[in-house]
């Protein structure tokens, strides 16, 4: 590091202004994940898969392969690719709307497989790039552009928690639900990533890393509200912490 | 090399290997399992990959990622399964990833049934998948047909970056014949370092890959449209295969027919021959690209009167056909489906009623 700087671009990250909305979370998370790549020294061997969703256009930011998935679709092909090229480090980075709902059975496949790839699950309980509707992570009450009075749990269930859905699976892996709310969460969520990524190398097992996040635009609050709302109202129900991981689940049965 | 008998079915799995491919996908369908029985045991054995996707969704994605990052990988199906992997298929198509698709023909719409049709002609050449794109289809006539089409697909493939499709039946999948693996058709897979997202240290480069059918200015995606219009021009320039049959003398009908189809077209045309009859065929080899000049020149010769499009559906191919003659001959389709297969002499007879 040059002397005198203090903060730095990763390397992993282009130098593209992302056209997220402000006070969007995703710019945190894909600062986390591109630390996590510098750190690691991964850069010339991952391949990233980005979704369809607010973040379809990730590779323009991350500074690494990417491939462009079908909507709900990145489980999928990133099994596809850590198949037939186990050297390379494969990430998806998803959203609520493609991974839990259109993409629920690709994602519970690859991880009962045992995949050896990394999912960054961005949960913010709405659908962001479609414009609000409602999303299987959608809290009750909460309105949406598709449910203007407000969730109705009779007639849609209740929000889906994948972390604890995925951790039931008997297969072995790595299933955390971090947030990216403050920095205290923040440093936490870091961890978890780096952690993932590492299991991933070892060739150990299937890793995900929920990260609860907020969409100000789409929950029509202001960044600050966003977040408190977030604390309130998301972790009572999205517990963080880590729900698997492969020195627990190789025993469990 | 010598001879040996294979099922259909178990000889595309051999052929893929023999190609250069070690990686498989797929998702058990009747009629072609045995292609994912044989390759599960056969693939570890070569050292390749084997994998049972949860669904032929995603099997259509584990096919692209294997693509895009720079392998050479293919699956097999049959047509309900083929609608579910053609989302992937366009994607592939739009990102420009070579890939080898199989589809084993059942009778449809819906669940069909379980026996030898080409009710997908109009899936597999008009499309399947949204959007304007095209798949380079081979249609074998043969188990050694289907042996070497395969082999020739993945090359095909790279060549135009672009899936190809092997369009057999249940008939081809489930029939045993003697065949042999030519060792011209083995090929080395191309350098893909140029467009494959196979990780920036694997070709020592410091800049991206990107595998993407994404391009939200209205400009550039005209201008990729444009691109993927000019690879299947020159497919039609480069790729057209066909086999004409007893068409170097006269003949008062010609028939069009591909396929398990055209081998029962050959044997009537062969016992009318012997009652005096001349009937010449075209067979088309690629679906798409399609023999059109070839079609068109056999059945405007003076002695052609009227041209026949068989097939083991309701219409499709007939379409195309009529649109090569361009009115010049009258143009009729016969054919059956849900398998029951014409026979030879309802062909004979058929012909009958036009000399």
């Amino acid at each position: 590091m040059a002397k005198g700087k203090t903060f730095q671009k990763p390397e992993a990250l282009t130098d593209n202004h992302t056209h997220y909305c402000p006070g969007c979370t995703h710019g945190v998370i894909h600062r986390l994940v591109a630390e996590c790549i510098d750190e690691l020294g991964i850069r010339g061997r991952t391949v990233g898969i980005a979704p369809v969703g607010c973040a379809v256009l990730a590779y323009n930011y991350f500074n690494c392969d990417f491939q462009e998935a079908a909507h709900g679709r990145a489980p999928a092909m990133a099994t596809g690719i850590k198949r037939v090229r186990p050297d390379l480090m494969v990430f998806t980075y998803q959203g609520d709307g493609d991974l839990a709902s259109i993409g629920m059975s690709e994602i519970i496949h690859a991880a009962n497989r045992g995949e050896k790839f990394t999912t960054i699950f961005v949960n913010n309980a709405v659908y962001g790039m479609t414009g609000g509707q409602m999303a299987p992570t959608t809290m009750p009450g909460q309105r949406t552009t598709t449910s203007p009075l407000g969730r109705n749990t009779d007639e849609t269930g209740m929000p889906v928690r994948m972390a604890e859905l995925l951790s039931s699976l008997v297969t072995t892996g790595y299933i955390t639900r971090q947030a990216v709310l403050k920095p205290k969460y923040i440093n936490r969520a870091k961890k978890a990533i780096k952690q993932a990524f590492t299991y991933q190398m070892e060739g150990r097992c299937f890793s995900l890393v929920e990260v609860i996040s907020t969409c100000p635009t789409n929950w029509g609050m202001t960044p600050l509200d966003a977040i408190r709302w977030a604390e309130d109202t998301l972790l009572p129900y999205y517990k963080l912490g880590d729900y698997k991981t492969p020195e627990q689940s190789s025993g469990n049965e | 090399m010598a001879k040996i008998l294979m099922k259909g079915n178990e000889a595309i799995g051999e052929a893929a290997i023999r190609a250069g491919c070690l990686n498989y996908f797929a998702y058990p369908i009747t009629p072609q399992s045995e292609v994912a029985e044989y390759l599960s045991k056969r693939m570890p054995e070569a050292g390749g990959v084997f994998l049972q996707g949860e669904s032929e969704v995603a099997v259509g994605y584990m096919i692209f990622g294997a693509a895009g990052c720079g392998q050479r990988v293919f699956t097999t199906s049959s047509s309900p399964g083929v609608s579910l992997m053609s989302e992937a298929i366009s994607y592939i198509a739009g990102a420009q990833c070579p890939a080898v698709f199989v589809n084993i023909i059942r009778g449809g719409p819906g669940l069909g049934g379980i026996l030898p049709s080409q009710g997908d002609y109009f899936q597999s050449v008009k499309g399947g998948g949204h959007g304007d794109y095209r798949l380079l289809v081979m249609a074998p006539a043969s188990v050694q047909e289907a042996v070497e089409m395969m082999m020739m697909a993945f090359p095909l493939a790279e060549k135009y970056r672009n899936p190809v499709m092997i369009l057999g039946d249940g008939l081809i999948g489930q029939m045993m014949e003697p065949v042999e693996f030519p060792d011209h058709l083995k090929s080395e897979p191309t350098n893909k370092d140029a467009w494959a997202s196979n990780g920036m240290d694997t070709r020592g480069s410091d800049k991206q890959n990107l595998v993407k059918s994404l391009y939200l200015d209205p400009q550039q995606l005209n201008d990729h449209n444009l691109l993927l219009k000019s690879k299947y021009e020159q497919m039609k320039k480069e790729e057209i295969r066909f086999e004409p049959y007893n068409t170097d003398g006269d003949y008062r009908v010609l028939i069009v027919s591909f396929g398990t189809m055209s081998r029962v077209c050959r044997t009537a045309i062969d016992n009318l021959k012997e009652e005096g009859i001349e009937v010449g065929m075209i067979r088309p080899r690629t679906l798409f690209p399609f023999p059109e000049s070839a079609i068109y020149d056999a059945a405007v010769k003076d002695s052609c009167t009227s041209v026949l499009s068989i097939e083991m559906n309701m219409g499709q191919m007939v379409e195309d056909v009529e649109r090569c003659i361009r009115g010049q001959r009258p143009v009729r389709w016969y054919g059956k489906c849900g398998g029951e297969v014409p026979t030879p002499e309802e062909i004979m007879d058929l012909v009958k009623e036009y000399v």
